[in-house]
């Protein structure tokens, strides 16, 4: 799959400024087709999406950051055009943000009440960053409460719950062992409730654009793995849809940084790639609406930060053991075949040999015949 | 009853001479490509079967069919019959040519050449627990052999040439010949028991790659036995011909006679077959229908066939017969050799080989050689029992 | 003709048919009772465990360095650059994937540098042989050409240059290049899982036993290589049956040991041919004798 180049669509024509003025509808429509086809919605999503802003139908998004860097507010937010992000901010109201917010202390916290109350039932809580639960979950405390406390109350009530990036699908980084704070994730934090997980260190923003749209159009949401992960980006492994797969099959290795492997862009496993472990679609879909801006294809390894039993607890250059590790179609079989016969051959061999035969036993024949007629004694 | 040997006279470059030149130069040119760029340039040797009709052909039933001198030397030498002595000259001829022409073969089947001369010289690298290196040193030991033996037939010529340039050569060394007669023949009966049975130990090493039906410990013996029968086929069927064909001497009551050896020698083979697979508990799987069970029981209808076309004087003086007995004969013998090197040996791993166009004429080039020394030596010298004044073909 | 001499003649040759078809029969039956190759006190050799490989196909990419082999020619569907679809004259090491359904197994296949080989059995000047820690190594010096190592080997492994004026047989030699300084061979050296390790002969005997017993559900309950073919010291170990992988049922026996043993059976301290000889030399010495008597003109 090609990275969606939505970059030349967000400029000026003939330039790469970002678009000043307000979109166009049919720019609009444009972006939100794309948008929708980069995360499998059909074509029809897009005018629907379309209408729906347009008739001012902007589901309510609450925000919760708890142990997180803000990182995956950051790549959703600093996309390399504004103008996207304006996109996502005319679908949906995001009525909580702490750091969008202009507002702070009090008033933040009233316009979180607020926010719930009024659209109480039909608002997508977004969770960001993982939930301490030791001691009581004192570790993160926002207003006087605990994070546990906060979250559970705005699970309540929501219509969905997204927990976008690692720490809030499994806890990330602060759960690295020893895990001090007790560090979780929301799917085991809010045991019971359904949580789509959207896990990345960052995650590739589309892959929460596309599960928001898809809600915000047809209030429903993709299809899950176990792991509460949309199967449309985390279906495959890295492995299975990389471009370096083929130096895999053939047994060509970058053994270290800048070595001659390295330089050739040869498969990165040997230098602790966890691609064949990590369920991910940066392969396919890269970062920044950049061709080849993702961590493989500058030449690192992955680093499976999707992954529960990988990110932070298995070291970068370590080698991933490959659980099922499926053959190419092109694989040299046990007992080989090694070509036929030469037809030519046999056909040639089959005369000489017939005809030798047959002159033998001919002849024998003729010899008969002259014995018979009498021909000197011996 | 003694019959002078004499040359058969006669030109040498006849229409049937100039075509076997051709093939032999077509031969040469081709092994000169092998040469230069690799035996897979020729053959369709592969490292499934690296050993083709070169090896099966040239080699193992080359040298059964010149064991004709051998099987004659039995008769006449050890059981005293020598009304078949005037056989003995043609039969050794066919021998020497023979193992001659699988020399050829070897040095053009083996890869590295260059280092042949080691075998024989380089006895401190022998390793004595292979077989095939007792076939090369016996191979190596009877070609000469053959070759003294055949001296006699040489020297006679040369020395009837007072002028000639090896008379002195030929008068010099002919009684040193006959002195060493009785230990040369009693060698030439020595080495092809050895390596013709040894050939047949060769392919037990193959292992499991070698059917069950072929892969017995009586191999040597299977192999001494047939190639026994075969020499006598062979005397049969070259006295016939050259009878037919050179000397216009209807040589049929001397060969019908020698002909009957092929009887206990076929039966013993045919005994030793069957036994052999009782006592290996294999008898129920030879009859269970397969292309190779097929061919191992044809091999002995073949032995069968021509035993019993034999059994009866009649049936041996009938020249028709005793020829088509021959044939069958070496045909067994022949089809046992390839069944034991190529048909039944399965490397495995979906490989098949069957000769290339080229290589099948090398190897058509080299029986061609092989039928245009015998044509040239005997019309030259004394060798078949001649009829004064007898033109050839 | 004098009947004595007949007697005599026909009392040789049943002699000497009976020794060798007697010998041929005895040594087969000598031959059961096998005693097991030894390995040389350093042995080395490598461990191969199936279940580990990931079929990534490094160690065939390193052989082929190590071994400054060029790439090959013969490939898996005949399109691929340098996807070699078996051990040849340009390969010493392979991969292969058997496959039947939803069940799969790679298995590496290279020389099994066997305790008693049959190559070394076959080879006429000895050409090949075990050398320095049991590895078997060919030399070019020593060599006809003649391929009897190929028809005796029961892997399939020595391989020819068939295309080369000069040719040389090629198989893997356990990279002694590069053991001469210290290092592994390559093979054993890239492979990231693991799959593949060199060591000592009796540590990586002790080693896969130790997996077998910790791990009985992984595997085929078996180290081949143990026993097979008399021993070999390269051992594999596997989750599939061996022969699905293409790894022969050789049987305890050491590969060469019948074609040996019938070999040395007729030919033990050479006496039957000495016999034979001395046999067939006074028969006919008695034979030419009497007709010289008789008058008859020899030859």
């Amino acid at each position: 799959m090609e990275p969606i180049d939505l970059a030349s669509l967000l400029s000026d024509p003939g330039t790469d400024e970002p678009r000043t003025d307000q979109l166009e509808r049919r720019d609009f429509l444009k972006i939100c087709s794309l948008a929708a086809a980069a995360v499998g919605l059909p074509a029809s999503a897009a005018s629907k999406m379309a209408e729906a802003a347009a008739g001012g139908l902007r589901p309510s998004v609450i925000w919760l950051h708890f142990q997180e860097c803000t990182g995956c507010s950051e790549s959703l937010l600093r996309t390399s055009h504004p103008a996207l992000a304006k996109l996502i901010l005319d679908l949906v109201s995001l009525d909580y943000h702490e750091t969008l917010f202009a507002a702070a202390g009090h008033q933040a916290e009233d316009a979180l009440a607020e926010a719930m109350r009024k659209n109480a039932g039909k608002y997508v809580l977004v969770i960001e960053g993982s939930i301490p639960v030791k001691d009581g979950g004192i570790y993160c405390k926002i207003a006087g409460k605990t994070a546990l406390e906060i979250a559970k109350e705005a699970a309540e009530q929501a219509a969905a719950i997204i927990a976008i990036g690692s720490c809030a699908s499994f806890g990330g980084v602060q759960s690295a062992p020893p895990n001090p704070t007790g560090a979780t994730g929301a799917p085991e934090v809010l045991a019971g409730k359904t949580v789509v997980t959207i896990p990345g260190c960052p995650p590739n923003p589309y892959n929460f654009l596309g599960t928001v749209l898809q809600f915000v159009t047809f209030g429903t949401l993709p299809d899950l793995d176990a792991k509460g992960r949309p199967r449309f980006a985390y279906g495959r492994t890295i492995h299975e849809h990389c471009p370096r797969r083929p130096h895999f099959d053939a047994g060509r290795f970058a053994l270290k940084f800048g070595d001659e492997g390295h330089r050739q862009g040869y498969c990165l496993y040997r230098l602790g790639c966890k691609g064949p472990a990590t369920y991910a679609n940066c392969s396919v879909m890269h970062f920044n609406e950049i061709e080849g801006a993702w961590p493989i294809g500058i030449g690192h390894p992955c680093v499976g930060c999707t992954e529960s039993d990988i990110a932070f607890k298995v070291a970068i250059h370590d080698t991933v053991e490959i659980d099922r590790p499926t053959p190419p179609d092109q694989y040299p079989p046990v007992g080989a075949d090694h070509g036929g016969v030469s037809p030519l051959a046999t056909g040639v061999a089959g005369l000489i040999g017939g005809a030798a035969l047959g002159a033998g036993w001919m002849a024998a024949k003729k010899l008969g015949e002259a014995d018979e007629d009498g021909t000197e004694d011996s | 009853m003694t019959h002078h040997a004499a040359p058969v006279g006669g030109p040498f470059l006849t229409r049937t001479a100039r075509w076997l030149l051709g093939l032999v130069a077509l031969g040469g040119i081709i092994a000169a490509w092998r040469f230069a760029n690799g035996i897979g340039s020729v053959s369709a040797l592969s490292d499934g079967y690296p050993w083709g009709i070169w090896i099966a052909l040239d080699v193992v039933i080359g040298t059964a069919i010149g064991c004709g001198g051998y099987a004659v030397a039995i008769l006449v030498y050890v059981l005293n019959r020598g009304k078949y002595h005037p056989l003995v000259r043609p039969a050794v001829l066919t021998s020497a040519l023979g193992y001659s022409i699988a020399a050829v073969a070897i040095f053009v089947d083996v890869g590295r050449p260059w280092n042949l001369f080691k075998v024989p010289i380089q006895f401190w690298h022998w390793n004595l627990d292979s077989a095939l290196l007792e076939v090369a040193l016996c191979v190596m030991t009877y070609v000469a052999v053959l070759w003294i033996e055949l001296s006699p037939a040489f020297f006679e010529k040369w020395k009837a040439e007072p002028g000639g340039a090896l008379h002195g050569l030929a008068t010099a060394l002919d009684p040193l010949v006959r002195k060493l007669m009785v230990p040369l023949l009693a060698l030439g009966l020595l080495l092809p028991t050895m390596h013709q049975s040894s050939l047949g130990t060769v392919m037990l090493l193959a292992g499991h790659k070698l059917h069950p039906l072929w892969r017995t410990p009586l191999l040597p013996l299977l192999f001494l036995v047939s190639v026994i029968g075969m020499g006598y086929a062979v005397v049969v069927f070259e006295g016939a011909l050259s009878g037919a064909l050179l000397t216009r001497r209807r040589e049929t009551p001397l060969l019908a006679d020698l002909s009957f050896a092929m009887v206990p020698v076929g039966a013993i083979f045919l005994v030793l077959r069957y036994a052999d697979l009782a006592f290996r508990g294999l008898l129920a799987d030879a009859f269970r229908p397969s292309w190779l069970v097929a061919l191992f029981h044809l091999e002995n209808v073949l032995v069968l066939a021509a035993m019993l076309m034999l059994l009866s004087p009649d049936g041996r003086r009938n020249a028709t017969r005793l020829l088509r007995a021959a044939l069958l004969f070496l045909l067994a013998g022949g089809l046992y050799r390839v069944d034991t090197y190529l048909v039944a040996f399965d490397p495995g791993s979906n490989w098949h080989y069957f000769p290339a166009v080229p290589e099948l004429f090398i190897t058509i080039g080299l029986v061609a050689a092989e039928v245009l020394a015998y044509l040239w030596i005997v019309k030259r010298f004394p060798v078949l029992a001649g009829r004064a004044g007898a033109a050839g073909n | 003709m004098s009947k004595i001499d007949r007697r005599t003649a026909l009392k040789g040759l049943a002699a000497g048919g009976l020794a060798a078809g007697a010998a041929a029969t005895g040594t087969g039956a000598r031959a059961a009772e096998h005693e097991r190759p030894e390995p040389p006190p350093d042995a080395v050799g490598m461990l191969y465990d199936a279940t580990l490989c990931i079929g990534c196909k490094t160690c065939v990419v390193a052989c082929r360095e190590a071994n400054g082999l060029p790439p090959e020619r013969d490939t898996v569907h005949g399109g691929i650059y340098d996807a070699p679809i078996d051990l040849s004259a340009g390969t010493k090491n392979i991969i292969e994937l058997w496959r039947d359904g939803d069940e799969w197994s790679y298995v590496k296949r290279q020389c099994m540098h066997c305790l008693d080989p049959a190559c070394v059995t076959a080879c006429m000047l000895g050409a090949l042989q075990k050398r320095e820690h049991g590895i078997v190594t060919w030399e070019s010096s020593l060599c006809i050409g003649c391929r009897y190592c190929q028809v005796a080997c029961p892997f399939e492994i020595p391989k020819f240059q068939w295309h080369e004026a000069n040719p040389k047989i090629v198989k893997c030699e356990l990279c002694n290049h590069r053991l001469a300084k210290g290092q592994v061979p390559a093979c054993c050296e890239v492979c990231p899982r693991g799959a593949v390790i060199f060591g000592q002969y009796d540590a990586l005997l002790a080693e896969a036993h130790r997996r077998l017993e910790e791990n009985p559900d992984r595997y085929v309950p078996k180290v081949y290589g143990e026993k097979d073919g008399g021993g070999t010291q390269v051992l594999m170990l596997a989750g599939v049956e061996f022969e699905k992988l293409g790894l022969p049922d050789l049987g305890e026996d050491p590969a060469p040991e019948l074609a040996r043993s019938v070999q040395h059976g007729i030919y033990r301290g050479f006496v039957a041919p000495v016999v034979l000889y001395a046999l067939l030399g006074g028969v006919i010495w008695r034979n030419h004798r009497a007709a010289a008597r008789d008058g008859e003109d020899e030859r």
